[in-house]
Order: C-alpha cells, then sequence, then structure tokens
C-alpha cells in the first residue's frame, strides 16, 4: 500500500500550477486511489499567486486543504517564502531556482532546487517549468509509477492541443533525470521509455 | 461498473442534472459556483436543452417556475448572495407547489462576504428561504460523487412531493476534482398531470398559483403542504453514522465540514478517545431519528460547522436537553483543521473525565 501524500503547489497565475497538480491527480485516478485536487480561486487567480492542494491515498481524503505538506512545490519567492515552513520535518520541498534566489533555512527538510523554468526555455518548452518539476516529484518521492503519469499527460493535454504531447512528454522527462549530486532518485524512467 | 471520471463538484452537479433529465437551466454567474453554469452552456444544448443566463437571479428562478409549471425538470444555481435574491421564487414555488432544483455552493456572508467555503446558509435554506410557511427538502453532500448522487436524486423526490428541493454545497466542494463514477442518464420521467401543457378541450384546466385570497382556502393550502411534509419527515429522514455505536461523544457535521470531523475523529480514536461523527445528509427533513438515538447512548455532542452555529439549534432540539450539545465552527470562508477540530473533541473529553459522569 502506498503512503498517503499530501502536496502543495504553489506560484504565479499562469505557471501551470493548477495543470502540473492535475497530472499528479489523473496518476492517482489511474492508479485507483483516492485523490483530491483543490485550487485557490477568485480574483487571485487573475495575474495573483496560484496554489493548488493535491491529495493521494488510499484511504478516504478528510480535508482537502492541504495546510501540512508532505511535499511543496514552489515556483516563485513569494510562495517559497509562505509555505516553506508549513512543510512538515522529514517532508521535501521543490523550488524553480530561476524563479527563487533564495532558498528556505530549514535542515529537518530535503531541498531540491531544479532551474526548471531556465531549462523548459533551453529546449523550447517554454511554459512548461511545472511539468518538469513534477517530474522531479516524481523521481524523488515516487508517489505512482512513471507509465501513470504518462498516461495522465495524455489525459491532460486537450485534444485541440495534441501537437503540445511530446512535449510535455519531454519536460516531465527532464524532471525525471535532474540530478542534484547527491540524491539517488527513488523512481525512475521505464527502460522501453521514448519521447517521439 | 462505469468508469471513474475526474470532475470538479461544480461540473459533477450539471452533468448529474442532464443526466437526472434536467432539460432547464437557468442561471446568473457568481463565484464560487460558475463553472456549473459554464459547463451548462456547453452541454446543454448538446443535450437537447435550453441554458440560459437570465438578466438576474430573480429573473432565473421565475424561468424554473414556468418551466417547472410546463411539467419539465429545470434547476437554478448560485451562491449564498444570489440565493437570497431568488427567495421571493422559491416561496412561490413552495405556494403553487412546484418542483426543481436550487443550488447553492455557499460562500462567506452576511453581506456580499466574501469567495471562500462557508456554510452560513444553513439557517436560510432550513427555515426561512422566502417568505411564508414552508420547507424545502435540503439535501447536504460532502464529496464530488455525493454531489453527483445528491442531486440525481433531488429531482426525483421533488417531483414526488411537488416542492423544490435544495443542494447545500459549498465552495470548497464546488471548486476540488475528486473522481466520480456518473449515473446512467434517466430515460423515464415521471407523469406530471398537473403541469400547463394546454387541455386541448380534453380536459378541465390546470393551474399554477399561489395567490389565495379567501383565507381559509390559503389554511387549506397551508395544513395539506404540512400534511405532505410530516411524510417527509417519516420517511425522508438520511445520516450517515460513523463509529457511534460505542462513542461516548459524537459529533454532528454536515457537507465538508464533516470531511474535516471525520479526520479529527479517526485521530481521536488514535488517542484512545470514544468519539463517532453523524453526517446528516439530509438538512430538511433534519434526521432528528439518527441525533436522538445518538443521545440516548453518548454523554456529549460536539456539533462543527463552517459558521457561528446554526445546525447545533437543530441538534439541541434532537437532544432535548439529555446530554451537553457543544458548538465549534469557524466562518467567513475558513475552513476548520482537523487539528483544531480534535483540540475541540479533546477538551469535552476532559471535561467528561473531570465532571462528575
Amino acid at each position: 500500500m502506498a503512503p498517503t501524500v499530501n502536496i502543495l503547489l504553489a506560484g504565479f497565475g499562469g505557471q501551470g500550477i493548477l495543470f502540473a497538480g492535475k497530472l499528479i491527480a489523473y496518476a492517482g485516478l489511474i492508479e485507483k486511489r483516492e485523490l483530491s485536487w483543490l485550487p485557490s480561486y477568485g480574483p487571485e487567480m487573475r495575474g495573483g499567486t496560484a496554489n493548488c492542494s493535491v491529495c493521494l491515498s488510499d484511504e478516504p481524503i478528510g480535508s482537502p486543504l492541504v495546510l501540512e505538506p508532505d511535499v511543496l512545490v514552489a515556483m516563485n519567492q513569494p510562495s517559497l517564502d509562505k509555505f516553506a515552513d508549513a512543510v512538515v520535518p522529514g517532508g521535501k520541498i521543490i523550488v524553480d531556482s530561476t524563479m527563487c534566489q533564495r532558498l528556505p533555512e530549514r535542515d529537518d527538510v530535503d531541498i531540491f532546487p531544479v532551474p526548471s523554468t531556465q531549462l523548459a526555455e533551453d529546449n523550447g518548452l517554454k511554459g512548461l517549468a511545472s511539468v518538469i518539476l513534477v517530474g522531479k516529484l516524481l523521481r524523488e518521492i515516487g508517489f505512482c509509477d512513471p507509465r501513470a503519469l504518462d498516461e495522465a499527460i495524455a489525459k491532460s493535454v486537450p485534444p485541440k492541443k495534441a501537437h503540445l504531447l511530446p512535449k510535455n512528454r519531454k519536460a516531465f522527462e527532464i524532471g525525471m533525470l535532474n540530478e542534484d549530486g547527491e540524491s539517488v532518485p527513488v523512481c525512475s524512467l521505464p527502460d522501453d521509455w521514448a519521447v517521439e | 461498473m462505469t468508469e471513474k471520471v475526474l470532475m470538479k463538484g461544480n461540473e459533477a452537479l450539471a452533468e448529474a442534472a442532464i443526466r437526472a433529465g434536467c432539460r432547464f437551466f437557468f442561471g446568473y454567474p457568481i463565484t464560487p459556483q460558475t463553472e456549473l453554469a459554464a459547463y451548462m452552456a456547453k452541454r446543454m444544448g448538446k443535450a437537447g436543452g435550453v441554458y440560459l443566463q437570465a438578466e438576474s437571479e430573480i429573473a432565473a428562478i421565475n424561468m424554473v417556475y414556468g418551466a417547472s409549471a410546463a411539467g419539465k425538470r429545470a434547476m437554478t444555481s448560485s451562491s449564498s448572495p444570489g440565493i437570497s435574491l431568488k427567495g421571493e421564487g422559491i416561496s412561490y414555488m413552495a405556494g403553487a407547489d412546484l418542483p426543481g432544483v436550487i443550488i447553492n455552493v455557499q460562500r462567506g456572508g452576511p453581506g456580499l462576504g466574501g469567495i471562500q467555503p462557508s456554510q452560513s446558509d444553513y439557517f436560510q435554506a432550513t427555515r426561512a428561504t422566502g417568505h411564508g410557511d414552508f420547507h424545502l427538502i435540503v439535501l447536504a453532500p460532502s464529496t464530488v460523487q455525493e454531489m453527483t448522487d445528491y442531486v440525481f436524486r433531488a429531482f426525483d423526490l421533488a417531483d414526488e412531493y411537488r416542492m423544490p428541493v435544495m443542494i447545500l454545497a459549498d465552495g470548497m466542494l464546488g471548486q476540488m476534482m475528486e473522481p466520480v463514477v456518473l449515473p446512467e442518464p434517466k430515460t423515464e420521467l415521471p407523469e406530471k398531470p398537473w403541469a400547463v401543457t394546454g387541455h386541448r378541450g380534453e380536459r378541465p384546466h390546470n393551474v399554477v398559483n399561489s395567490l389565495y385570497l379567501k383565507p381559509e382556502e390559503l389554511e387549506d393550502t397551508n395544513i395539506e403542504r404540512f400534511e405532505r411534509y410530516e411524510r417527509i419527515k417519516a420517511a425522508e429522514q438520511r445520516a450517515e453514522e460513523y463509529l457511534v455505536d460505542d462513542a461516548d461523544i459524537v459529533v454532528v457535521a454536515f457537507g465538508a465540514s464533516s470531511r474535516i470531523a471525520r479526520s479529527a475523529v479517526n485521530k481521536a480514536r488514535e488517542k484512545g478517545i470514544k468519539v463517532g461523527l453523524i453526517r446528516p445528509i439530509t438538512l430538511w427533513p433534519f434526521p432528528v431519528n439518527a441525533i436522538g438515538a445518538a443521545a440516548d447512548r453518548a454523554k456529549a455532542i460536539l456539533t462543527v460547522e463552517m459558521n457561528m452555529g446554526q445546525m447545533v439549534e437543530d441538534v439541541r432540539l434532537a437532544v432535548c436537553g439529555r446530554v451537553p450539545v457543544e458548538f465549534f465552527g469557524r466562518a467567513g470562508g475558513i475552513i476548520p483543521t482537523p487539528v483544531e477540530t480534535l483540540a475541540a473533541i479533546e477538551r469535552i473529553a476532559a471535561s467528561l473525565e473531570g465532571g462528575a459522569r
């Protein structure tokens, strides 16, 4: 039985925060788990901060609002500053280090800086930094089978934007392959993985 | 079994309504229920129905009155301030014995309030949605699956008892996504011989009306309606019980706050506190039988709500002084946390231990 994981994703509106949360939620759906996805909503979504709570579990989910995340994905400095202290001891923080210069001073959590906005630009994947971070998240905590996440990407990219599917998969792959020296991945891409 | 899909609560309400045979939706946008209207705008035409954005909430509810009088399944949705505007029309529907479904995806109040989730329209839904002596059947979902199931059921209840039914949801349930199994679309709907569909010279006129200038006649309609309400109270009370049998403390919570309460109950059980949960599914008729039975066994009751204390009054009426009834709530759009709800349970547990009992 996989453990319950409470994930908080936060950043600016337009960075793909809700979409990244949706990928994780769909992966949970595909693996037939209990899950919830709760966005922040209202005027703050229009250009301000956006955040999204995702819970994956094998038990029915109580509060879908994640106040004490096991994992925080922060895509800008205000979000990182706001939520870093809320992460549970032993939790993990994945940071878009292109957007965040100051990392939290906590030694009881694992912090993974990934220059995802830069990586996205360098690889012609503008706008897909959040998907890179989902890849990194999966590599570090292994919340689902990578194939389930790949299927989730296929489900989440709307038919009208089908041409973006390979780009989303590529972004996911970059995240899954992102090393940072000491960490041993919890989850790796399947041997027969291929991006067209 | 049908495949599970991932849907927002607001979208699930809309899709389930269409599958329940609703072909007339009249709405007006307001956060946090707008996705419901947006989904209807997209889907209703394809389902062969009418989606209409009215010029106001008041217009929308009166369009529901009209469609319902013509014998069709009709619905409107809004959030708290918009429901206040619909109050007059809902009272007219009750007075004219018209079925219909009204959805309230609640937000904090009073006044324009805020846009974050709340349960502060409990009184409005169960006591006085509009003027006059009447009730709505009020259903309180706590998951996206229940949003689907209850709206599907609401249309049947509305037709069966010829009265408006309200789904009392909130911004959290409306905005969140969860896996959901959608019901098979209804193919047969009940006959409505009372509907005003044109008599073609073949039968007497049907009249849909709430105006009775003779007090004796008006009193008769009230008495008939309240006899019907008694039948509903006897037949339609629904509540879910969780770990209640051996509980010293019973938490009563509905909708979104029942999810938080359930987490708190689980945490309290891990600490050895004998606590259970009753989740009213029907807020009217209130499940007095389930709560009355719990009051016979438990030592104390705690009501948890996202308001300043509304359902607690119905709980106290059902308990009738047999055991203490405490209240814990957060208001203004704040969702209580499992931790602070657990603390409220622990305070009661401590007082039971220290007390004379």
